[in-house]
């Protein structure tokens, strides 16, 4: 059960160390060194250049990807052998956000709703892409915070994080998986007779190469819908393994290329070494509560009463307004003849091991990947609190480039409360840490919890989110609270069970009628994802750069060191503290209301 | 002509303030008052975090008095929403009251100082051009009294002449052109002894208020009525120029942050608890179900309860406190920045005469440099300083005294007495029996000797040397044309100073020496102190060259100076303590200005900005901190009607949900009253290095802020039950 999780973690560990040193001296070597470096070298540029050449190539990969996806009927018969039709135009416009924010939040199902076109360069593109747009951020953020005059040239780090990262790995990892068994072929479905002698169309098609860049780009968006729990998809214990340790394994090394481009590699040790205790900690937290955890709903369960033995009321009152208080009588439950000693074995590809689902879902949520290997939504309660809390704070390793910098918000402020504490102006590498500085963090902080609470909470009070959920009770808002949270962190994993595909425009070419509240799903998703992908890049971007035109200060014996266990104390309980203001009362709604409760609940 | 002005004596006053404790009656009084007319709005706007609660609370009573009207409109008790209402309330007196508290203080010490600031009569030259003051102006413009008149010190303008005689009050700040005269200066420094001041040199500068113990002195005024250094003290004492400094700026921006968090998430509680009463309402098979998890005092409450309001409600009073706290140990910020800046500092350049020496110089040893005995040395030498009323020569006849091995001391009778004169650089005494004794120092003496045809010890030149090499001062004996020994005078090291600076050390401050001395004693006193570098034969320009040389290297420096020639370098420091002693250009170029005028508060400065910063910091800390408990009280307590089994998560097991929101609420308010002290005294400041600190701040502050409201709110909830108010 422990060996799983142990070896990938422990794999990607000793990977990461010699591949950021790789990142560090690919990535940041100064101008352009070829003829093609020399064409797309616009020069060094400030902060705001940067951000702009940012936003501007994101603007074209939008649009790019938004007319390929709307013109799918039209593609091409080799791109589009099934011939699939068009897609509603909430879809579409979910879609391209998603993708463009490494969200890869899917409102549709590949290998039904899109063309091999649209799967290739709507989507395969811009998981090339996004994250080495993520990777370009970090690298301006970094130069500044380490006091370059300019943060370089995005266009050459973009290219730079593409044909030195990106596609060699995604070469390697795609190469292992097609060795595993994972279609690579441009051919339509295969229409097989099955053993009970029903026609069955399989659909194939280039998954290799999707697969290899969702999981090493922080992606997730699967070629399948049931992304890496198809046996296509993810067939053997073995590309388990090299799938789940992909997620995690440029996330981890972007902190050592943090450490080695700051010249400040004890600084960047103590920062690895607070994310990997937040990862074993949720790994851990996922085990125990699901695979060593019975499934309740199938389990005894004794007459849910008060602590005084009582059972509990409630004050209701009818249409008129008069009250009434309601026992609310939970008898015991006789659990089902099942042996669970293997823990809650629902949703989960049980080829891969009783752990794999916990230890895939807390590494696909740390970082902001959001592939899955078993079904989030069957997780069991308490356990459901692991991929929320990753993706809740959002920086353990997180999103290659960003999860660093959402984590340098939380440092940041860290380093003023404890920076206060020892009686200084706060520093930070050097910097002093000032107004303007406070200001930028402080807005990058802000908009995680406004673009998940605020949401969350319409579509709680409203048909959007109640009439969507399979489930009522906490669980369905579970459900909400996951798809924001999702969205928010630019994760794309969903906890499922929620009515949010529409699919083609045409509701008959469609296998299921479209859900009544895709479209508002799609557009809200759209419009969050899409902000929690920019606010806090550039606001971070504009916070190193502000600090970058500060003249450093020397350390002395008062300053506050940033590379001790203390500082990894503080930093650790920062997130802890911070991230649990934010999130508590919505975890106590969802997941711990959901295991504390009767079950089934309601209807 | 003397005593014809008689004024109040201010100093009783100032020291009664100073000795004030924290909550004197009248100071409570005052500020109880005052924070009720905080209330107002547009005051309140000043402090984003107490606003809110202030929007909030009207927004709570609002909803009482609609509750009151039509009891439909929510599930709680009418009791239960007042009693919130009346703690909100008080949540903001509280926070009012500790800024008022703080204002009071100040206000103290500002009646104290404007009780000197009345209204004086001045002798104005009647001149067209002051700018030139010749030797004599005084004498020949007392004779012509014609040319004097008296006006109110209020129509002095910079540049004016006055002359202040014995007895009266000095009209204005000023510099003294001509004379010399004590002046008892305990209306601002609280300090009784009086102190000299005098043309030229760097003590002349004289402060409007102060009055004039003896003689007579002629004063350029140089700040005009209103604009004086006591009327800019009064201002900042009073707050009323106070600006808020950049550290408290981007503080208050964190905290505004941490407020809209936790709107955010307080607001989105609406929506999300009339989900669970739709679906509860659905389970129980009613129409619907009551819960306060919608009733908006109750969120209200929970805001109220997150926003960081202890540290919102204690900022002002942390600044205003530090100023205070300064002000208590006798210096004069010109800014509440500059009291900040003061704890960043990471080089403090300290004059070694004063600060690190006892800033005389001591005999400490005789050498025989003849066929003589040591004590022989002594007894020729306590001669020759008989008469000698410096500290130096009365050093040597008590270090004679001490000597083992003297006989009876006896004062020579008769002779004639040499004084010592700027040309010979020698003192001594012409005895009775012809025996003619000289000291002095050595270059004078070996001229004096080589002039006499005498011979020159052997060793001489290398005794001496290792004298100097020690940090030590030779003097030489001579008895007629011999040299007969030395006299090892040493500038004897503060007691406790090699500890100070070790302190020093551990904050992470680089002590720097400065000292006219020449290297070679230079080095050895630095050493013998423990400082880490020095500045010898140190001018004016060269304190001027180290500070930007420091500064290049991205460190912030403070230092202290009273001349008029520190004054670029009093400017140019990060922090630049003017001694109240020196002169205007001096006070006017640093940042602070020390009562005491004593050299050692530049440590103390650094600690009171030390300090100011890390009670910040820490009430920050505490205040989030504090929020856990709160969820784990309000969470379950909101959801009582929907979701009563969140009722595990109430692991203080309180009462009621009403009773449960209530005592998160008062605790909320209750902390504040009972953190003002340590707002206005500061959190201890432990020279112990920045990692040990920050160990111990996070430990008392951060882990009791998470545990201590656990504690406190169970309490509370108790006394509730207990009194039948649950």
């Amino acid at each position: 059960m422990w060996f799983l999780p142990v070896l990938i973690v422990g794999a990607t560990v000793l990977l990461s160390i010699p591949l950021g040193r790789y990142m560090a001296r690919v990535l940041d070597r100064g101008g352009a060194r070829n003829a093609f470096e020399r064409l797309i070298d616009t020069g060094p540029q400030d902060w705001k250049r940067y951000c702009l050449a940012m936003l501007g190539s994101n603007a074209l990969m939008f649009l790019f990807g938004y007319l390929v996806l709307a013109t799918q009927p039209w593609h091409p018969a080799f791109l589009n052998p099934d011939g699939k039709g068009m897609l509603s135009p909430t879809t579409i416009f979910n879609t391209a956000c998603s993708f463009l924010a490494n969200t890869n939040l899917q409102h549709y199902s590949g290998e039904v709703h899109l063309t091999y076109g649209s799967q290739i360069f709507g989507i395969l593109l811009k998981q090339m892409l996004t994250p080495a747009v993520g990777l370009a951020a970090l690298l301006a953020v970094t130069r500044g915070l380490r006091g370059d005059k300019h943060l370089g040239n995005y266009n050459l780090d973009l290219w730079r994080g593409l044909v030195y990262v990106a596609v060699p790995l995604s070469l390697v990892v795609g190469a292992a998986l097609v060795v595993e068994g994972v279609p690579m072929t441009f051919q339509g479905n295969v229409t097989v007779t099955t053993l009970e002698g029903v026609e069955q169309a399989i659909a194939r098609g280039p998954v290799a190469a999707v697969v290899a860049i969702k999981q090493l780009g922080t992606n997730g968006g699967g070629f399948y819908g049931p992304n890496s729990t198809h046996p296509f998809e993810n067939p053997t214990g073995l590309s388990n393994v090299i799938e789940c340790a992909s997620i995690i394994v440029i996330p981890m090394a972007c902190v050592v290329m943090f450490g080695v481009m700051l010249r400040n590699r004890p600084h960047a040790r103590v920062v690895y070494a607070v994310m990997l205790a937040f990862l074993v900690a949720l790994i851990g937290w996922g085990i125990a509560t699901d695979s060593m955890r019975p499934n309740p709903a199938l389990a005894d369960r004794a007459a849910l009463v008060g602590r005084d033995g009582k059972p509990f009321r409630v004050t209701t009152a009818d249409a008129a307004g008069t009250e009434e208080a309601k026992d609310l009588a939970v008898p015991a439950l006789v659990g089902l003849p099942v042996d669970q000693s293997t823990g809650n074995l629902e949703g989960k590809e049980l080829r891969f091991g009783t752990s794999a689902g916990p230890t895939w879902a807390a590494i696909t949520t740390c970082t902001s990947n959001g592939s899955v290997n078993c079904m989030h939504d069957s997780l069991n309660p308490l356990a459901g609190l692991t991929p929320l809390t990753g993706m809740w704070l959002n920086c353990i390793f997180g999103g290659i480039g960003v999860g660093l910098i959402n984590l340098l918000i939380y440092l940041v402020v860290a380093v003023f409360l404890a920076g206060l504490m020892v009686g200084r102006t706060p520093e930070y590498l050097g910097k002093k840490v000032e107004a303007r500085e406070m200001k930028l963090a402080a807005l990058a902080l802000l908009a995680h919890p406004l673009l998940i609470l605020v949401p969350t909470g319409l579509f709680a009070a409203l048909d959007w989110g109640t009439a969507a959920t399979n489930n009522p009770g906490p669980h369905g808002f579970s459900e909400i609270l996951y798809e924001f949270t999702s969205s928010s962190a630019n994760n794309g994993s969903g906890f499922e069970g929620l009515g949010d595909t529409y699919g083609f425009n045409d509701p008959k070419a469609n296998p299921s009628t479209p859900a009544p509240y895709a479209p508002h799903w799609d557009v809200a998703t759209g419009l969050v994802m899409l902000l929690a992908r920019f606010i806090p890049i550039i606001a971070p971007i504009a916070f190193a750069a502000s600090l970058a035109a500060k003249k450093p200060t020397p350390m002395t014996a008062g300053t506050l060191r940033t590379d001790t266990v203390t500082f990894g104390c503080v930093l650790f309980g920062t997130i802890v503290l911070v991230g649990a203001l934010m999130f508590l009362p919505v975890a106590a709604l969802g997941p711990v209301a959901d295991h504390l409760g009767p079950i089934p609940f309601g209807r | 002509m003397s005593a014809t002005v008689t004024q109040p004596r201010p100093t009783a006053d100032r020291k009664r303030v100073r000795r004030q404790g924290l909550f004197a009656p009248d100071l409570m009084k005052a500020a109880a008052r005052q924070a009720v007319v905080m209330l107002r709005p547009d005051r309140m706007w000043k402090n984003p975090v107490m606003f809110v609660v202030e929007v909030g609370t009207v927004l709570s009573v609002a909803y009482t008095v609609a509750k009151a009207a039509t009891p439909g409109i929510s599930a709680a008790p009418l009791g239960y929403l007042v009693a919130l209402d009346v703690w909100l309330v008080l949540t903001l007196l509280f926070a009012n009251f500790a800024e008022a508290l703080a204002e009071a203080r100040g206000k103290a010490q500002a009646d104290a100082l404007r009780k000197t600031r009345q209204d004086t009569p001045a002798r104005r030259l009647k001149v067209v051009d002051t700018s030139v003051v010749p030797p004599g102006t005084l004498d020949s413009w007392l004779q012509t009294p014609n040319f004097i008149e008296t006006v109110p010190s209020t129509r002095l303008n910079p540049g004016d002449l006055v002359i202040v005689e014995a007895g009266q009050v000095i009209p204005g700040d000023g510099e003294v052109v001509e004379g010399v005269a004590s002046v008892d200066e305990s209306a601002i420094t609280g300090e009784s002894a009086p102190v000299v001041r005098e043309a030229g040199g760097d003590r002349s500068g004289v402060t409007g208020g102060t009055r004039v113990l003896s003689d007579m002195i002629l004063v350029r005024v140089t700040a005009g009525a209103g604009k004086s250094f006591l009327d800019r003290m009064i201002a900042l004492v009073e707050g009323a120029a106070r600006q808020r400094t950049p550290n408290e700026i981007a503080l208050q921006l964190v905290l505004a942050a941490f407020t809209f968090i936790f709107l955010v998430v307080t607001a989105t509680l609406w929506p999300m608890a009339k989900h669970a009463e739709a679906y509860m309402a659905a389970y129980v098979g009613a129409a619907q179900v009551k819960s306060l998890g919608t009733d908006v005092p109750t969120l209200v409450a929970l805001l109220v309860c997150l926003i960081p309001t202890t540290i919102g409600a204690l900022l002002a009073a942390i600044g205003i406190a530090g100023m205070d706290r300064a002000l208590r140990a006798n210096i004069v910020a010109k800014s509440g920045k500059a009291v900040e800046v003061a704890g960043d500092v990471d080089t403090l350049l300290l004059d070694k005469t004063g600060t690190i020496t006892m800033g005389n110089r001591q005999a400490t040893r005789f050498v025989p440099l003849a066929d003589v005995s040591a004590v022989e040395v002594g007894h020729l030498a306590a001669l020759a300083s008989a008469a000698d009323a410096t500290p130096e020569g009365k050093s040597i006849v008590d270090l004679y005294r001490r000597t083992p091995g003297a006989g009876v001391w006896s004062p020579p009778v008769g002779g004639r007495a040499v004084a010592f004169t700027a040309q010979t650089r020698m003192s001594g005494v012409d005895l009775p029996d012809g025996r003619v004794l000289r000291k002095g120092a050595s270059d004078a003496v070996r001229k004096y000797v080589e002039a006499h045809g005498g011979p020159l010890p052997p060793r001489l030149r290398e005794q001496v040397d290792s004298v100097a090499a020690q940090g030590a001062t030779p003097l030489l004996v001579t008895e007629g044309n011999r040299i007969v020994g030395l006299v090892v005078l040493e500038d004897v090291l503060k007691p406790g100073i090699r500890e100070r600076f070790d302190r020093l050390r551990k904050m992470g401050i680089r002590t720097v020496m400065v000292t006219g001395d020449n290297p070679l004693t230079a080095k050895a006193i630095a050493e013998q102190a423990g400082v880490d570098d020095f500045i010898a034969e140190a001018t004016p320009e060269a304190k001027l060259a180290y500070i930007r040389k420091e500064q290049a290297g991205g460190r912030l420096v403070a230092m202290m100076g009273d001349g008029t020639n520190d004054a670029p370098a009093l400017a140019q420091a990060d922090v630049g303590v003017a001694m109240n002693s020196g002169t205007q250009a001096a006070k006017e170029a640093g940042n602070m200005v020390d009562l005491d005028s004593d050299p050692t508060k530049l440590i103390e400065v650094v600690e009171v900005g030390k300090q100011l910063l890390m009670t910040r910091g820490a009430l920050t800390t505490f205040s989030i901190a504090n929020d856990v408990a709160k969820y784990f009280a309000i969470v379950p307590a909101l959801f009582a009607g929907t979701l009563p089994w969140l009722k595990a998560l109430d692991f203080m097991g309180l009462t009621s949900p009403t009773s449960a929101i209530l005592s998160a609420v008062i605790f909320n308010a209750v902390v504040i009253p009972c953190l003002i002290p340590i707002a206005l005294k500061g959190v201890t400041y432990r020279p112990v290095g920045a990692d040990a600190l920050l160990r111990r701040n996070l430990l008392v502050w951060g882990l009791g802020g998470v545990v201590v409201p656990f504690a406190g709110i169970k309490a509370i909830d108790l006394a509730l039950t207990a009194l039948g108010m649950a």
